[in-house]
């Protein structure tokens, strides 16, 4: 942990980070599927299909709907710059990336909100009733989700005395006793339940359904076509692999490079990689096995996660 | 030299008053808002002079006001207020100048409106209870009178007025009571000797006279549950005035709370700050809900003011709880996350105020299920209108992210604690921010959403074109001021800092600004907006540009997708009311939603409908629980009292024959 690395060490770092959850979110999304196919009994697309469709979006022509304003192509962009931003400062290599000071775990969550925000606005933008419908309820879920999101992160910085990301990871590093203790574990179910929330997975919502009745995220996108559903997409794979990787160090850090260089860095890339793909399968795996919660059952089950976090900050403090 | 501009700033605004008074009708918005414009940017002057220098400007006559006169000093902390205050009056004056309408160009209001405005400025300097009460009455009243502006037009004035008028009248007899048994204590009025004096008396006097002191106060800053007037007289008041009360005059019952809690009476007991607290909480989340589930436009801005007022409470109250157990440092991080609050509240509130009553004035309506495609109609008010949507909904890199950032930072590290109070306190402070929060994200996306992107939805709001320049330009400052200070916070830290440390004692503060960033002393990491606003820019840049190369053609605008109906109308559209209806579900036992519906059938069979009406309404559960039954009893016992005396002479001679029996009684 001596010695600081080079400003261009830390930027090629940051470049490399960003390139992998690019490349990654899609694969990601991909390899889901097809665990999902498999357990359900069909073979699915290979893994790279989801990057074959985005390749197929892209080519296809621009279009908009006649009411909107300039808000319906500015939101996918926004969206997409929040999570290239958070890729890009999230210590998701290393426990030092560039700009890792500014990467503060309220501001993360803001900047989330931000993207969240401007899907919604894209959504109502269309002027049509699926759009609003979808903003409606994505809203309802963000604005129930935040409590559990921000006091479960009120428990992991409590010991570690910051919401700086980077000195969180590096000191459950140091004091890896911490990990097990009640308010990390009760801390994990909270943030596993608020990811689900956030990114749109089974229970709260089904990425794979069109029905008027039960669809949420994809009501909102219903309007995109071409490049800017290539985009939307993308940004919302790639937000799922950020949130996956952020989730993989804060709870299991070991294999994040604490020290500069490449060979580090190919390690960390190795093991960040594995443990991810290990998330997405786990998660996979349980969508299987759950039927979608009714819209007016998902505040309930924020709620849990909710009390959950205020455990793991009250356990915090007893232990601490 | 401070001085003397500080009576320059009260002249010049009874200058104005006087101006719009007596001026002929041709010229007089022209005069008075100029003379007002000049008293505004007086105060600015001297106000931005002391934060700089620390001196006190101070006005002393003995004769022109009964019992200790007037007597005026500012310190830095007043002048926070006077410089936020300036600033407003500088913008709502502005957007005057192209404002008609809503009865402020009469002769009354045009008198009137200075004098608000120039109390408004004052009363952060007062510094005797005399001058403090006269000011504070005279701001009071004259705020009445422009929020009553338009009543001989629109019958929910006069409720309004009402409404407003005995809640800041009962805040005002709390004030008078807290602040006379304070002075009768310490044997003199001034503040400076009350100052001295107040730690030292009697522990029962100074709760007594901080609870007073903080029903006057929270009764103005609009804290739950004293803010039931605050979503009536907003909406009603003329835009110039809604943005001037809801932006400096709310922030006068936090300067309030802390002038007298931390600055006279040196802080006290912790219960005296977990009630603030509470108040806080209460009022944030309650204030938050309803302005998520409000449909009209002016309503949800109101009643995001009580929810806003709420967070700086918390922020208060974290920092008195802070400082009553001994964590001075973290004390003044909350109280500068609290002013810093005020501050920013005031920019993105001023601006969403004023653009709120352009779109009134462009659509004739504020009823959100009235309008849409504002955005594209109105291309200077619709874009501001979003930049303080957003920066209210603290989302980065605007303002309000700044301030929430610190406030949750101070309760973080509050945490580490073995005090009860505090281990309690902390963690429910950041659940009632992140759920504000979340619920405010929620109400600005839907108050953009719905008012001004996607098809109009009555024709009104279709023919909408863009106001007045000078009123855009008056909202559009205080927009550009959201922007400013999101991505450089480092400009107003300072000056919050000093004024905090003068209301407090302290100067060393906990905060500091490295360069553009700013962050907590012996903490790592940083919060740098303006870094975040570049990565922004810049990934925005490089994904627009990739787009752009992909896919160079042209877009192509295309039909929305109706389910197969051909036309797409505003009809087929999602309004406010749909919109909020989820978390209305959600929160059903609060808001306690009622619905009816109306069904009329054809004549010939009932199982066919001709038309199906359905009516919805929230109310505030404050007023439906108690203000109603309290006001009913009310009614009762002076039905009661007005059937005793009954006009008979006979009666009053008898009354007046036992009463002097009794006396006697009494007396032997």
């Amino acid at each position: 942990m001596s010695g600081h690395p080079s400003v261009v060490a830390m930027t090629a770092n940051s470049l490399l980070q960003v390139i992998l959850v690019i490349l990654g979110g899609p694969l990601l999304l991909g390899l889901m599927r097809k665990v999902r196919c498999r357990m359900e009994g069909r073979a699915g697309p290979p893994i790279r299909q989801p990057l074959l469709d985005l390749r197929k979006l892209a080519r296809r022509e621009r279009t908009r709907p006649e009411e909107s304003s300039w808000i319906f192509p500015l939101a996918p962009v926004v969206l997409a710059a929040t999570i290239l931003v958070v890729a890009a400062i999230a210590p998701m290599l290393t426990t030092r990336p560039a700009f890792g000071w500014a990467a503060d775990l309220f501001a993360v969550v803001f900047l989330f909100l931000l993207g969240s925000v401007f899907l919604a606005l894209g959504a109502l933008d269309t002027g049509t009733a699926f759009g609003g419908m979808g903003a409606s309820r994505a809203m309802t879920i963000g604005a129930l989700t935040e409590p559990a999101l921000l006091v479960a992160i009120l428990a992991l910085s409590v010991p570690a005395r910051t919401s700086n990301l980077p000195a969180i990871i590096s000191q459950s590093l140091d004091h890896p006793a911490w990990l097990a203790t009640p308010q990390r574990v009760l801390a994990l179910v909270a943030f596993v339940i608020v990811i689900i929330a956030e990114s749109g997975r089974l229970p709260v919502d089904n990425p794979a359904t069109h029905l008027e009745l039960t669809m949420i995220h994809e009501a909102m996108v219903l309007e995109y076509g071409g490049p800017d559903l290539a985009l939307v997409k993308l940004a919302e794979s790639m937000r799922l692999v950020v949130l996956f990787t952020l989730l993989a160090n804060l709870f299991i850090p070991w294999g994040i490079a604490g020290a500069p260089g490449p060979s580090h860095l190919a390690l960390s890339v190795v093991a960040t990689a594995g443990k991810v793909a290990f998330l997405g399968i786990a998660m996979a795996a349980f969508e299987v096995t759950v039927a979608k919660l009714r819209l007016f059952r998902v505040p309930e089950l924020l709620a849990g996660a909710f009390v959950l976090a205020v455990l793991a900050v009250v356990s915090a403090l007893v232990v601490a | 030299m401070t001085s003397a501009l500080l009576a320059g700033t009260a002249l010049t605004g009874v200058a104005a008053a006087v101006a719009g008074g007596v001026a002929p009708a041709r010229v007089r918005t022209g005069v008075s808002t100029a003379l007002t414009l000049a008293a505004c940017a007086l105060g600015l002057v001297v106000g931005a002079e002391v934060l700089h220098s620390g001196h006190v400007a101070g006005i002393r006559t003995s004769s022109l006001m009964p019992l200790s006169g007037l007597s005026l000093a500012l310190d830095r902390f007043g002048a926070l207020f006077v410089v936020i205050t300036a600033v407003v009056g500088i913008c709502a004056m502005v957007f005057r100048l192209g404002y008609d309408g809503h009865g402020l160009s009469s002769r009354t209001a045009s008198c009137i409106l200075p004098l608000f405005v120039t109390a408004l400025m004052l009363v952060p300097a007062a510094s005797n209870v005399t001058t403090f009460l006269f000011l504070w009455e005279l701001m009071a009243i004259t705020s009445l009178f422009l929020v009553l502006a338009d009543q001989g037009r629109r019958a929910e004035v006069q409720v309004a007025g009402q409404w407003y008028a005995v809640m800041t009248q009962i805040g005002a007899v709390a004030l008078i009571l807290g602040l006379v048994l304070l002075a009768t204590h310490c044997g003199n009025q001034s503040f400076s000797v009350i100052a001295l004096r107040a730690p030292h008396l009697p522990s029962w006097v100074r709760s007594t006279a901080f609870v007073l002191t903080v029903i006057g106060f929270g009764s103005k800053a609009g804290a739950v549950p004293l803010h039931v007037w605050l979503p009536r007289a907003h909406p009603e008041a003329p835009g110039p005035v809604s943005a001037l009360m809801s932006a400096a005059m709310v922030n006068l019952g936090v300067y309030g709370i802390i002038r007298f809690g931390v600055g006279l009476l040196g802080g006290g007991p912790s219960w005296w700050w977990l009630l603030i607290m509470a108040l806080g909480a209460l009022s944030a989340m309650f204030g938050a809900l309803h302005s998520a589930t409000s449909k009209d436009l002016k309503r949800l801005l109101a009643y995001s003011t009580t929810d806003n007022v709420g967070l700086m409470l918390l922020g208060v109250g974290a920092s008195g709880l802070f400082a009553s157990t001994g964590h001075r440092a973290l004390s003044l991080v909350a109280l500068v996350a609290a002013l810093l609050h005020v501050v920013f509240h005031a920019a993105f509130k001023g601006s969403l105020f004023l653009s709120a009553s352009s779109i009134q004035q462009a659509t004739g309506s504020t009823d959100l299920d009235g309008l849409g495609g504002l955005l594209r109609r109105m291309p200077m008010s619709g874009p501001i209108f979003l930049i303080g949507g957003l920066a209210i909904a603290a989302l980065p890199p605007l303002s309000g992210f700044v301030s929430e950032w610190l406030l949750l930072q101070s309760m973080l590290h509050g945490l580490p604690t073995s005090d009860v109070s505090i281990a309690l306190a902390m963690p429910i402070g950041v659940g009632v921010l992140a759920l504000t929060g979340g619920l405010t994200a929620f109400t600005f996306a839907k108050a953009i959403g719905i008012g001004l992107l996607g098809l109009p939805r009555t024709p009104r709001a279709g023919q909408a074109t863009e106001v007045h320049r000078s009123m855009w330009t008056g909202a559009g400052l205080l927009a550009l001021l959201c922007l400013i200070f999101g991505i450089a916070p480092f400009l107003v830290i300072g000056a919050v800092v000093d004024a905090a440390g003068d209301v407090t004692g302290m100067h060393h503060s906990g905060v500091m600004t490295h360069g553009w960033q700013i962050g907590l002393q012996g903490t790592p990491g940083l919060l740098a907006p303006g870094l975040l606003a570049l990565g922004l820019l810049g990934a925005g840049g490089v994904v627009v540009l990739a787009r752009r190369l992909i896919q160079p053609g042209p877009v192509r605008l295309t039909e929305a997708w109706g389910c197969g109906r051909e036309l797409q109308t505003a009809q087929m559209e999602y309004t406010a009311t749909s919109f909020g209806e989820p978390l209305t579900r959600v929160f059903e036992d609060v808001l306690n939603p009622a619905r009816d519906i109306d069904v009329s059938h054809i004549a010939e069979s009932r199982y066919y409908t001709e038309a199906a009406v359905i009516h919805t309404t929230l109310d505030d559960a404050f007023e439906r629980r108690f203000y109603r039954p309290a006001n009913r009893i009310l009614q009762q016992w002076g039905g009661i009292a007005r059937r005793v005396p009954n006009g008979s002479v006979h009666r009053y001679l008898a009354f007046g024959f036992f009463a002097l029996i009794v006396v006697l009684v009494a007396l032997a």
